[in-house]
C-alpha cells in the first residue's frame, strides 16, 4: 500500500544516504570506556545507582529513574565505574553528569539479564514497566522513553501503533540498514509494542526511497505478522518522518494542536526501538547498544555501526576509517535538525542516530550566509510542514510579541529547518524560533507562578478577613448577650 | 578536536535575494528588446538615468540612516525598482523627470518606511504615480510605435532621447513624434461618442496583437514572466489573479456591449498589463503573504485597473490599482491566515 504525503508542503532534499548505506552494519568491538550521560538527550536525567570504583557486569543498572522523560541506563560491558562527573554531553546546555565505565575484558553478564519467558502473557502495564526498567527509549532521534508513550496510548485508548521507518532526514540511514538486516526483529518488536500500547493494529511506514528495506520488512511481516500488522510506503519528502506529519500521511488525521499523538488515536515508535524491544524479549538484554550512521565528507568510509551506548564518538569515527579533509562540524543527527557538538569525546546517547562529520563541501552556503532583511517572499510558508507563516512569526519574534507568537502557532513549529533552508535572505529562522519558544515557556512559567502567588495572597487575605469577621461576630454575640435584660454577665450601665 | 557548534539546520539552498533580483532583471530583457525595437533607444537612456539615480539615492538614504550601504547595494533590489520605473515611463520623457521619479521611489517609497522589506507600497509605483499626477501631459505622451509608420528613424529618435526635446520651440517637433497611447486614444474616442469597432478600425490604435506597439511589449513581458514562474521565482497566484481580475470583467462587459467595452485580448495586450501581472504586482514586499491572500490581492489589482480603464480619469490605471491594493494588504493578510496544522479551520 502506498500513501500520498498529506501534510502541508515539505521539500525533497538531497538524500546523501548512499555513502553510508551500501556496506553492512559494522559491529564495533567494545571500546576501552563508555561515557553514559545521565540525560540521554531529553533534558531529564536519571539517578546514578553505582559508585565510583564499583564493579559492573554487562547489563548492570547504572542509573534508574521514575521520571517519565528520563531513561534508565545499564553498563554495556563488564568493568569498573571510574568516574561520575559533569562532562560535555549531547544535551541542551552542553554538559551533564556522566557515568564513566572502563571495561576489563570480562564477559560477565548481570544476573538480572534473562530472556523474557513469554512476553505475550504479560499484561500491557507489566510489559511497559519492564521496558522502562530495560531503559528502552525512542531510537529515532528523540530518546523519549518508550514506556511513557505506551502509557499515553493506554490512557487515551489509542488504537493504532505507527512504526516509523520513514527516516526522512538527509545523511541518516541507520534505520534503513537495520530494517534490511534485522527485519524480523522489527516485526517481533512491533507485535510486543502493539500489545504494550493496548493497540489493536500496527502500521509500519517506510519511505519509498528504501526499496530493500521495504522488501525485507514485507517478507518479515508475511512470515511473522498477522492481519493487524500492515506496511505502508510513504513518499520520500522531508519531513515525512516527523511524528505528526507521518501520522497525517498514513492515517489522514491531524494531531490536535497542543495535544499528543494519542489524542488522534495513534502512537509512534521508531523501527529501531521495536528491534531493541525484540532483543530485550529474546535475551533479556536492556538497551545497551544502537545502530548509528557515521557519515559525511569528513570521514574516510561512511558506514553504519552498532555501538554500545556511551561509546565516545571518536571511536565511532575511527570505525569509519577516521577523519579526512577538514572536518568543521561534528553533528549529532542529520544536517537539518542535528546538534553540532563541540568535541568527539562525547558519548553516544540513545537519541543519536547519526554522527555527521561535515566539511565545507557539506555545509556549503551555510558557512558564508549573510543575513539580509526579509523580503516577504513567502518561500518559507510554501515549505512549512506545519502550515505556519514563518515570516510573520519572525516579525513577532523580533518584536517579542508573545500573544502574536502564540496566535501564529509558534508552538506548532517542529524545528524542521525548512524555512531556513529556502530563505533567500538567509535568516536563521529556526534558531530564532527555538529561542522564542524558550522565552515563551519562561514567560508562561513566570505568569503561572505569579498567578499562584496572587491566588495564595488572595486566599490568605480572605482567610484573615473571615477570621476577623468571625471574631467580630463572636464579640458581638457575646456583647449582645451581655446586654440582654436578665443577663448578669456584664452588669448594666443603667 | 574542537568543532564549531552553530545551530541547525546545517545546510541551506543558497538561493539568495541578489540572485532573485538579478533573475527578475534578466527576465525583463525580452520586454526591453521589444520596447527599444518599437519606441527607439529612449528606454536605454531612462534605464541608465534610473539606475544611477537609484543607486545614489539608496546609498545616500543608507548613509543618512546610519546603515552600511554595501550589502544593501549588492542585493540588487534598488535596480529592480529602477528598471520597473524606467519601463513604465514614456521613453522620451525628459531625463530629469525619470531621475526625480526614481529618487522619490527610493527615498519616499522605500527608505522612508525603513528600507528593503519594510515598504508597504511598491516603490516604483510610488515614483510613477507621483510623476503621473504631477506631470500628466509629459507622462502620457509616448512615441508613435515603429511598426506602423516609418515617419521617424532610429538616429532621429536617438538624438531626441539624448539631446532632450523639452522647451517651447521643441514642442511642435515633439508632437510629430509622440502621441497618446492606444488606451488613451480609445478613452478619448469613446468620450467623443465613437464606437469601439470604429476606433479599432482606424489603424493607429490596434496592432497585430492587442494595442499597437504595446501588444509586442506585453507579449515579451509575458515571456519573461513565464520564465520567472518556471524558475520558481514568481508563483502563479498573483499573475493569474491579476489577469483574471482584469479579463473576467472585461469579458463580461465586452459580451454585454462590444460597442464600448474592450475585449479581453485588447485588455491583456495593452498598457502595462503583463508588466504589472508578472513584475510589479509580484513584488513580495508589498504583496499579501499567503497564497489565498495573494489571489485576493491580485484579483483586486486587476479589477481596479479594469474599473479605472473603463470609467476612470486615467487611460491605464495599473499603478493606482497596485498602490490601492498595497493599502489593503494588512487587511487581506489578517483574514487569509492559512490554517495551522492541528488547529480547527
Amino acid at each position: 500500500m502506498a500513501a500520498r504525503a498529506a501534510f502541508p508542503a515539505g521539500l525533497v532534499l538531497d538524500a546523501h544516504k548512499r555513502q553510508a548505506s551500501a556496506a553492512p552494519i559494522v559491529e564495533l568491538p567494545p571500546p576501552m570506556r563508555v561515557v553514559l550521560a545521565l540525560d540521554q538527550g531529553t533534558g531529564y536525567a536519571a539517578e546514578p545507582v553505582v559508585a565510583v570504583g564499583e564493579a559492573v557486569a554487562t547489563g548492570t543498572p547504572v542509573a534508574r529513574t521514575d521520571h517519565p522523560f528520563a531513561s534508565a541506563l545499564h553498563a554495556p560491558f563488564a568493568g569498573t565505574v571510574v568516574a561520575i562527573e559533569a562532562r560535555a554531553a549531547a544535551v541542551a546546555g552542553g554538559r551533564c553528569v556522566c557515568v564513566v565505565i572502563e571495561g576489563n575484558g570480562s564477559d560477565r553478564i548481570d544476573d538480572g539479564v534473562r530472556p523474557v519467558a513469554d512476553p505475550g502473557s504479560l499484561s500491557p502495564e507489566e510489559l511497559a514497566r519492564r521496558l522502562r526498567d530495560a531503559g528502552i527509549a525512542g531510537l529515532g532521534g528523540a530518546g523519549f522513553p518508550t514506556a511513557t508513550k505506551l502509557a499515553s496510548a493506554r490512557d487515551r485508548r489509542a488504537q493504532t501503533l505507527l512504526l516509523n521507518g520513514a527516516e526522512c532526514e538527509p545523511w541518516i540511514c541507520c534505520d534503513d540498514a537495520l530494517m534490511r538486516s534485522a527485519a524480523d526483529d522489527v516485526v517481533l518488536g512491533a507485535l510486543i509494542l502493539r500489545r504494550a500500547a493496548g493497540a489493536v493494529r500496527c502500521i509500519v511506514a517506510i519511505e519509498d526511497d528504501k526499496p530493500a528495506a521495504i522488501a525485507a520488512v514485507t517478507g518479515a511481516v508475511e512470515r511473522l505478522g498477522d492481519a493487524a500488522l500492515t506496511l505502508v510506503v510513504v513518499p520520500a519528502v522531508y519531513p515525512q518522518g516527523a511524528e505528526r506529519q507521518l501520522i497525517t500521511t498514513v492515517m489522514g488525521v491531524e494531531v490536535p494542536a497542543g495535544g499528543l499523538p494519542a489524542d488522534a488515536g495513534v502512537i509512534c515508535q521508531n523501527v529501531a526501538t521495536a528491534a531493541a524491544v525484540a532483543r530485550w524479549a529474546a535475551r533479556g538484554e536492556p538497551l545497551l547498544s544502537r545502530v548509528v550512521t557515521v557519515t559525511g565528507s569528513g570521514v574516510e568510509r561512511p558506514c553504519n555501526v552498532r555501538a554500545p551506548i556511551g561509546t565516545p564518538l571518536a571511536a565511532l569515527i575511527a570505525a569509519a576509517g577516521g577523519y579526512r579533509d577538514t572536518p568543521l562540524r561534528l553533528i549529532a543527527g542529520g544536517n537539518m535538525t542535528g546538534r553540532a557538538l563541540p568535541s568527539d569525546e562525547i558519548g553516544l546517547t540513545k537519541a543519536i542516530n547519526c554522527v555527521l562529520v561535515a566539511t565545507r563541501d557539506d555545509l556549503g552556503p551555510r558557512l558564508d550566509a549573510t543575513e539580509l532583511p526579509c523580503i516577504r517572499c513567502g518561500d518559507c510558508a510554501n515549505v512549512c510542514p506545519a502550515g505556519l507563516l514563518p515570516q510573520q512569526l519572525h516579525r513577532a519574534v523580533l518584536a517579542d510579541a508573545q500573544d502574536a507568537l502564540r496566535q501564529l502557532g509558534l508552538r506548532e513549529c517542529i524545528d524542521c529547518g525548512l524555512c531556513d533552508y529556502v530563505c533567500p535572505s538567509q535568516i536563521p529562522l529556526t534558531d530564532r524560533f527555538r529561542g522564542a519558544k524558550h522565552r515563551l515557556d519562561a514567560a508562561e512559567a513566570t505568569a503561572r507562578k505569579a498567578a499562584d502567588a496572587r491566588e495564595r495572597h488572595e486566599l490568605r487575605t480572605r482567610r484573615l478577613q473571615d477570621a476577623a469577621t468571625a471574631a467580630q461576630q463572636t464579640f458581638e454575640s457575646v456583647r449582645d448577650r451581655a446586654r440582654t435584660p436578665g443577663s448578669n454577665a456584664a452588669g448594666g450601665t443603667d | 578536536m574542537r568543532f564549531d557548534t552553530s545551530p541547525a539546520p546545517h545546510v541551506i539552498a543558497g538561493y539568495t535575494v541578489p540572485r532573485v533580483m538579478f533573475q527578475v532583471l534578466f527576465a525583463l530583457v525580452p520586454a526591453g528588446i521589444a520596447h527599444v525595437a518599437l519606441f527607439g533607444p529612449g528606454l536605454l537612456l531612462q534605464l541608465s538615468v534610473a539606475c544611477v539615480t537609484a543607486v545614489l539615492a539608496e546609498a545616500a538614504a543608507l548613509r543618512w540612516r546610519g546603515r552600511d550601504a554595501a550589502p544593501a547595494l549588492r542585493d540588487g533590489s534598488v535596480l529592480v525598482t529602477a528598471f520597473l520605473l524606467a519601463f513604465s515611463i514614456p521613453p522620451l520623457l525628459p531625463w530629469w523627470l525619470g531621475a526625480l521619479g526614481t529618487a522619490l521611489a527610493v527615498l519616499l517609497g522605500k527608505h522612508a518606511f525603513g528600507g528593503l522589506g519594510q515598504n508597504p507600497f511598491n516603490p516604483a509605483m510610488v515614483g510613477y504615480a507621483i510623476l503621473l499626477v504631477s506631470f500628466p501631459a509629459e507622462m502620457t505622451r509616448w512615441p508613435v510605435p515603429m511598426d506602423v509608420d516609418g515617419v521617424h528613424t532610429w538616429p532621429e529618435l536617438a538624438r531626441m532621447s539624448f539631446a532632450g526635446f523639452y522647451g517651447a520651440d521643441l514642442t511642435t517637433r515633439w508632437d510629430g513624434y509622440t502621441g497618446a497611447t492606444a488606451l488613451d486614444s480609445i478613452r478619448s474616442g469613446l468620450g467623443l461618442r465613437y464606437t469601439l469597432p470604429e476606433l479599432l478600425g482606424r489603424g493607429d490604435i490596434a496592432g497585430t496583437l492587442g494595442a499597437r506597439g504595446f501588444g509586442w511589449i506585453n507579449l515579451a513581458a509575458l515571456a519573461g514572466g513565464l520564465y520567472l514562474m518556471i524558475r520558481g521565482i514568481v508563483r502563479w497566484h498573483i499573475p493569474v489573479a491579476v489577469l483574471g481580475g482584469l479579463l473576467v470583467p472585461s469579458l463580461i462587459a465586452h459580451g454585454l456591449d462590444s460597442g464600448i467595452a474592450l475585449g479581453p485580448t485588447m485588455q491583456a495586450f495593452s498598457g502595462a498589463t503583463m508588466l504589472t501581472a508578472f513584475f510589479i504586482a509580484t513584488d513580495p514586499v508589498s504583496a499579501a503573504t499567503s497564497d489565498r491572500g495573494r489571489l485576493w490581492y491580485g484579483a483586486g489589482i486587476g479589477l481596479i485597473a479594469w474599473i479605472i480603464r473603463t470609467w476612470g480619469g486615467y487611460p491605464d490605471g495599473f499603478a493606482f490599482a497596485v498602490l490601492l491594493m498595497n493599502l489593503a494588504v494588512p487587511f487581506i493578510d489578517r483574514y487569509t491566515v492559512p490554517r495551522i496544522y492541528g488547529r480547527q479551520a
